[in-house]
């Protein structure tokens, strides 16, 4: 689904991925972790071209999303994304956040869209907050109400950066089980986290990145219990 | 003291009928301004070098001379160059108009800078087109955060505009000048329109008041 070649990216002198390859598959849940400053970020915005890789390809159901050629919007809006700060539009009700790419973008009429935002916001269970502004929500309902703006678009792939990083810890877990109950629809995903063990019990796959490196790409059980990389060791020691 | 407001009988309606053009021109160089000032602003972020430098130096010149100059060249002469007889309203519009829209870029930049980067990068990872963000997303953040320097320029604009009554037109300004030179007294009738003048903007201040309120409804 997702066949990522030799990606690179540099900014200015500075480089901060070195030459990334690997393939995702359709319903795979990838958590990507490692120390910070690792380029877990970049490499996550490079999927969706919020950041332009410097060297190699990301093919997206056969499709080279990188040549100059293609509709980068076009593009995106099969790829949903979750910001750490979650970046609603103050300026609209929750409703309106959620309606207004299916509406401007996707061409759905008024009622079509409220229809799905309503019912999207009922699974996160946040019917009740639709007229409401972001300003009267919590951090972790913002963090859904974003996660369900995202969702409005029908995307076929989920990205998720540091989703509950900017939350009090005791609105993690609402945001954490949205995320989960996604990864059991079937939804490919590739998530930014510090949770391990989020991670650890959600994810198909564990991305290490250190460096700028991909170091060590294993199944959770697998790279929590004997990780094979030297820095995923001792990054592990550190935060477990 | 020689002073009596009574020389004014019979040409208040005359002075009055100034205010709708004072208003009428106030109205279409801001708006001219605001829309020509919002592309500046846009060229200005832009990634396109030429544009950039153009919005820069189209800036540095008409913030760089006089309004009364730009005016002037407008006005006097535009039909020597290009044999177009430019009404006295229509010069003076252009000229307010080109010289706002400098200013206004700066402040418009000034406001889209201030939007969250976030904002930007949420709406283009949902597939918005670059016009529909700028129009929907960022520019009614900026707009509600520059709104009153947005005012400043509005006010500033009403009561420069008694500067086209040198080319002829007849706003406020204007026309108390014709009432001090037929009654030979100019003291009353600019009293008057200094009134006039500051009632308007008293009533702009208002209006944006109300304004700003609704656009902190989602606070």
């Amino acid at each position: 689904m997702i066949k990522v070649e030799n990606l690179s990216k540099s900014f200015a002198k500075q480089q901060v991925l070195f030459n990334i390859s690997t393939t995702i598959k359709q319903g795979e849940v990838v958590a990507v972790i490692g120390p910070s400053g690792s380029g877990k970020s970049t490499f996550l915005r490079c999927l969706n071209l919020l950041e332009t890789p410097s060297e190699g390809r990301i093919i997206i159901h056969d499709k080279d999303i990188t040549d100059p050629k293609t509709n980068i919007a076009q593009v995106r809006q099969r790829i949903g994304m979750v910001f750490q700060h979650f970046h609603l539009f103050p300026h609209m009700s929750v409703i309106d956040n959620i309606c207004f790419a299916p509406v401007k973008v996707k061409g759905w009429t008024k009622e079509q869209a409220r229809g799905k935002a309503l019912e999207l916001l009922e699974r996160v269970g946040l019917a009740d907050k639709a007229e409401a502004y972001p300003s009267k929500l919590s951090g972790g309902q913002k963090q859904r109400v974003a996660i369900v703006r995202s969702l409005a678009m029908e995307p076929e792939i989920m990205l998720f950066d540091e989703p509950t990083s900017a939350l009090d810890p005791e609105m993690v877990k609402e945001v954490l089980d949205v995320i989960r109950g996604l990864a059991q629809t079937g939804m490919t995903m590739v998530i930014v986290t510090h949770e391990m063990r989020f991670a650890q019990e959600a994810a198909d796959t564990i991305y290490f990145l250190d460096q700028g490196r991909l170091v060590e790409k294993a199944p959770p059980q697998q790279f929590f219990s004997r990780p094979g990389n030297e820095r995923a060791r001792q990054f592990l020691e550190k935060v477990l | 003291m020689n002073l009596d407001f009574s020389v004014l009988n019979g040409y208040v309606p005359y002075v009055l009928k100034g205010i709708a053009i004072t208003l009428l021109f106030t109205l279409v160089s801001a708006l001219f301004g605001f829309i020509w000032g919002t592309i500046l602003s846009l060229f200005k972020i832009s990634d396109i070098k030429p544009l950039k430098w153009f919005a820069n130096l189209y800036t540095s010149i008409f913030r760089g001379t006089p309004l009364l100059l730009q005016l002037f060249l407008i006005y006097y002469a535009t039909p020597q160059l290009f044999k177009y007889d430019i009404s006295p309203l229509m010069a003076a519009g252009l000229a307010f108009g080109l010289n706002s829209a400098a200013y206004l870029s700066e402040t418009i930049r000034a406001g889209i800078m201030s939007v969250d980067r976030g904002q930007r990068e949420a709406a283009m990872s949902l597939g918005i087109p670059y016009k529909t963000m700028m129009i929907s997303i960022i520019l009614p953040q900026a707009i509600k955060n520059i709104l009153p320097a947005l005012v400043n320029e509005c006010i500033a604009l009403l009561k420069e505009s008694s500067l086209v009554s040198v080319i002829g037109v007849e706003d406020l300004m204007r026309r108390a000048n014709v009432v001090g030179s037929d009654t030979f007294r100019y003291f009353e009738p600019l009293v008057f329109v200094g009134v006039i003048y500051y009632v308007l903007v008293l009533m702009l201040t208002m209006i944006a008041r109300v304004l700003e309120r609704r656009m902190r409804r989602s606070d």
